[in-house]
């Protein structure tokens, strides 16, 4: 019952056998793609920048003491009173936005990574749990998930944040609400999947408490498919975010995301100035791109049925 | 076409697959000939190259295969030589093939009535639906389904596995070609439908005249079946010749382990015998003889390239050392 | 058949029963309306007349029961913001959303489903390379983000295309549609196109999986041994057996393009509900908020409940549950 190329792959593969670890294999398989290696090396700048943002920015983009709104609206290159050269221009309010971006990039990383990272606990723990103790307590859980998930994050992201208002901890805690469910369902997907297979039973029969047979044995199997979903998961919080703060229900004027200055430059695109949106937008590209190019090639490495 | 001339000729056909790990001989060189309602079974253990031979007459090879050299002659007609459309035109109608796992053969989401349709307006554009569903119906009643009109609107998971591989069979039938070549049909089913299917495809080939390519690694399922048989080992046709003649006076060592590992009656209560080793990767096939690894009677010779011999009438086999005793009796 | 359309009914009305519930509730929450209708120099008589008339002042569960029952005759309250029934200014903004919606599902379909299938026929050919990089491009970016970059491109330095509104309408069956005038349609173009980006790439991915997956199948190289035309094993076996997933999730979908068509709205400034909510959540307009969440409930519901059937039509199995012969 095997296609032609599964009847000759068994003969072909009784070759050599290098000793390797598995983690080296997944590195091998991973910087197979020039696509995503380069998108981990612009995403690692990014996060970088990211981390070291007062130490790397030209200005401090906050401090009231140098914006002057006479810089206001300056096409990029143009030197300021002071001399110094805004590399991409300035914003409406004179902020040089090169220093913003930056400002902006650290929140918006930040937000957008938190928040996925509390979402991948609480939902990867319920995933589990659903999945581990099954009958009643699955079927409500995931009757939650599924109705949670039938709805667009947009929609109940707005609603959220109608109700909790602006502020970088409410558009977090909104974002999280909207991610969770599905971490809860991927990982109650793989681990039903896992579950059935002996070395639970063997545990089980050890007597292992159930929090140990849960994050110990369960957990470590289903986290290829976890990382992947993760990846992809982080890049949608981060556009939603953006959107969000577009919408202007998001994060407050005093912590200005990308997705903020976006909006900030809305206005004056019409008259021309467009860099004020262009190249923060370009900023938040390249690193959802990153993200998902990551993403991808880690979806594509950790999948065994694509395998060749 | 004159009748003795052979309705399928396969000369030296080579067949490789091109991996990442290297270059597969699956087929290193196999001939047959295969006379007009003729049944040929193609005997072999997996890995043997007997399906990719199949696949590469009807031109099915997907890469990293490709057909890389000899002739297949079908009616005079080189296929390998053949284009692309010849050979859609040639498929489903002069030459058909049935698949192992008939759960996957047949599209889970059309009637079975359009998948039979559909093969006969293929072919020929003049008949109307009318006509072709008529035949169609008249095919299943060949394969013995009941109630072929109502059977016809259904769908393929409304069938068992016997019987969907009835409506294969019925299918290939449809436009009465002259090679059937069936890929394990029955190996997926149960015995006793096994049973039923092969002797209703004999009795059909026998009454339509319709030649008949039988895989599969069963020698029970050819023992009944076959005219002729073809033993398959590493790419190549180890022996071949009159079915009787070959099981019960096999030549070449890999024929003469593989019949006696058969358990029977009167080895009853003995060890069953085993053939040492395993069959080469076709990556990495030895020089010469592919079953020398294995094989008892191997000396320096067998590093050679053994070309086909003929110890007895009628036989072909490859081999230095053949079991002649046994062919002389 | 008729027993499981029954039965996904019963369960969609006590979804929306549930969700009206939800809604009421959550949204009762959203600030305090009547610091809105009154000025500040309002004394408490004046505050107490407003929440009277309003009906603010009853326990929550009265104003539940009321708001029921006039749910069900379609009353869902006044605007406060706009002062009319809160359900009619909703209607009215819906054809506009539908339009971009329903258009934005469309190019999804035409553009997505062949591009898909064909970089999972050739995926090793350049152009399905390139297909595939501008998928993960229409996946990544923010849409409003495009939208803008849209019209700074097309309208203010290509002068092609009018940057925001809606064009011309015409009447259609009562319903006023824009698509039919040039002037309309010239309108309708950047905003669907922007809408339809993401569903465009998510479509692609999903014909290009599902190509590659079913064409190694064993009924698509037996249709080929029946000698069967290219054209044929494609546009027939392939495809239906393709439109199983993608139908699903484009329905699906489709609720999530009228909640994102709130983004498209705002930056193109189209006129449909979209724009609405977001200025109703701004301006702490409950009554509309509160209708415009239950005609989604009763949007994604009805969108559910057409996709299942759709799905049993197209996939005879899970329709046909017949004894073997």
């Amino acid at each position: 019952m095997n296609t032609i190329a599964e009847q000759v792959a068994p003969i072909a593969a009784a070759s050599e056998v290098k000793v390797e670890t598995p983690f080296r294999r997944f590195c091998t398989a991973f910087l197979d793609s020039k696509v995503a290696t380069t998108a981990l090396i612009v995403l690692g700048i990014l996060i970088f920048m990211a981390l070291f943002a007062p130490l790397i920015s030209p200005t401090n983009p906050y401090d009231l003491a140098v914006v002057s709104i006479l810089d206001s609206k300056m096409p990029p290159g143009t030197k300021s009173l002071d001399g110094v050269t805004f590399l991409l221009g300035t914003d409406g309010a004179g902020r040089d936005l090169v220093s913003a971006m930056i400002y902006g990039l650290r929140i918006s990383l930040g937000v957008g990574v938190m928040s996925g990272i509390f979402a991948m606990a609480i939902g990867a723990t319920v995933g589990l749990i659903a999945a581990y103790f099954g009958g009643r307590t699955e079927n409500i859980i995931m009757r939650i998930v599924d109705i949670q998930l039938s709805f667009p994050a947009i929609l109940v992201a707005l609603i959220l944040l109608a109700i909790l208002g602006k502020g970088v901890d409410k558009i977090t805690i909104a974002l999280i609400i909207v991610q969770w469910a599905y971490y809860a369902r991927t990982v109650r997907g793989s681990a039903l999947v896992e579950r059935n297979k002996e070395y639970i039973e063997a545990a089980t029969c050890l007597a292992i408490g159930h929090r140990r047979i849960l994050f110990r044995h369960l957990l470590p199997n289903c986290l290829p498919p976890l990382i992947v979903v993760g990846t992809i998961q982080t890049a949608h919080a981060i556009s939603l975010e953006a959107t969000l703060s577009f919408l202007g229900v998001g994060l407050p004027v005093s912590e200005p995301s990308l997705g903020l200055l976006i909006s900030n430059g809305f206005d004056y695109m019409l008259s021309g100035k467009y860099w004020i949106s262009f190249f923060p937008g370009i900023a938040l590209l390249i690193t959802i791109v990153s993200i998902n190019l990551v993403g991808d090639q880690l979806r594509d490495v950790l999948n065994p049925r694509l395998e060749r | 076409m004159n009748d003795s001339q052979p309705t399928l000729s396969v000369q030296n056909l080579e067949t490789h697959f091109f991996t990442k790990e290297g270059v597969a001989k699956a087929v290193n060189g196999v001939s047959f000939d295969i006379a007009k309602g003729e049944i040929m079974g193609l005997v072999g253990e997996s890995g043997s190259g007997k399906s990719v031979t199949g696949f590469s007459i009807i031109g099915l090879v997907d890469p990293p295969g490709e057909v890389v050299g000899g002739k297949v002659l079908f009616n005079g007609e080189d296929l390998v030589q053949a284009g692309e459309e010849r050979m859609r035109q040639l498929r489903g109608n002069r030459v058909a093939m049935i698949f192992q796992d008939p759960m996957m053969t047949l599209n889970p989401v059309l009637r079975v009535d359009t998948q039979m349709i559909e093969t006969v307006l293929a072919h020929d554009k003049s008949v109307s639906k009318d006509e072709a569903r008529q035949r169609s119906r008249d095919a299943l009643g060949q394969v013995g389904i009941p109630s072929p009109d109502e059977r016809l609107k259904a769908y393929p998971h409304q069938f068992s596995g016997g019987m969907r591989q009835r409506v294969a069979i019925a299918i290939a039938l449809l436009n009465k070609p002259d090679v059937i070549i069936a890929d394990e049909p029955t190996t997926a089913l149960d015995v006793t439908i096994q049973g039923q299917i092969l002797y209703e495809a004999q009795k059909l080939c026998r009454e339509t005249g319709t030649a008949l390519i039988w895989i599969t690694h069963d020698l029970a399922v050819v023992a009944g079946l076959a005219d002729r048989i073809s033993v398959m080992y590493a790419g190549r046709v180890v022996e071949q010749g009159k079915l009787d003649d070959v099981l019960d006076h096999p030549v070449h060592p890999y024929t003469v382990g593989l019949l006696g590992s058969v358990p029977g009656h009167n080895t009853r209560g003995q060890r069953l015998f085993q053939i040492p080793g395993m069959t080469p990767s076709l990556l990495k096939l030895p020089p010469g003889c592919a079953f020398q690894e294995r094989c008892p009677r191997v000396d320096g010779a067998c590093e050679a390239d053994p070309g086909i011999t003929h110890p007895v009438d009628g036989r072909n086999v490859r081999c230095f050392h053949p079991h002649l005793e046994e062919a002389a009796q | 058949m008729t027993v499981f359309i029954i039965r996904r009914l019963m369960q969609s009305v006590l979804v929306v029963f549930v969700m009206s519930f939800l809604v009421f509730g959550g949204v009762n929450l959203v600030g305090d309306p009547v610091e809105m209708m009154v000025s500040d120099e309002a004394d408490q008589e004046e505050r107490e007349r407003v929440i009277r008339s309003m009906g603010l002042d009853k326990p929550w569960y009265v104003q539940y029961g009321l708001f029921v029952a006039n749910a069900a005759q379609g009353d869902l309250g006044k605007s406060f913001v706009y002062g009319e029934q809160a359900l009619g200014i909703i209607v009215q903004r819906m054809p506009a959303t539908f339009e971009l919606a329903l258009a934005a599902l469309l190019m999804a379909i035409v553009i997505g489903i062949p591009l898909g299938v064909y970089s999972g026929l050739n995926s090793e050919s350049r152009f399905s390379k390139v297909i595939m990089a501008g998928s993960i491009l229409g996946f990544s970016l923010p849409t409003f983000w495009v939208g803008l970059m849209f019209i700074m491109v097309f309208a203010v330095m290509l002068g092609w295309l009018p940057s925001t509104g809606r064009g011309e309408t015409v009447e259609l069956l009562g319903i006023n549609v824009s698509f039919l005038t040039t002037n309309g349609l010239s309108h309708l173009i950047l905003p669907a196109v922007n809408l339809a980006l993401f569903k465009i790439s998510l479509v692609i991915r999903l014909a290009r999986a599902g190509t590659r997956e079913i064409v190694h199948m064993d009924f698509i190289k037996f249709a080929r041994a029946k000698g069967l035309s290219t054209q044929r094993v494609i546009m027939v076996h392939l495809m239906k057996n393709i439109m199983i997933p993608v139908v699903t999730v484009l329905g699906l979908e489709f609720g999530g393009l009228i909640a994102f068509s709130v983004v498209t709205e705002t930056v193109f400034a189209w006129p449909g509900m979209g724009k609405l909510i977001i200025d109703s959540i701004q301006g702490l307009d409950r009554p509309v908020i509160v209708a415009y969440l239950m005609i989604i409930v009763l949007v994604f519901v009805v969108i559910n409940l057409v996709v299942d059937v759709l799905y049993s039509i197209l996939d005879p199995r899970v329709r046909i549950q017949d004894v073997k012969g």
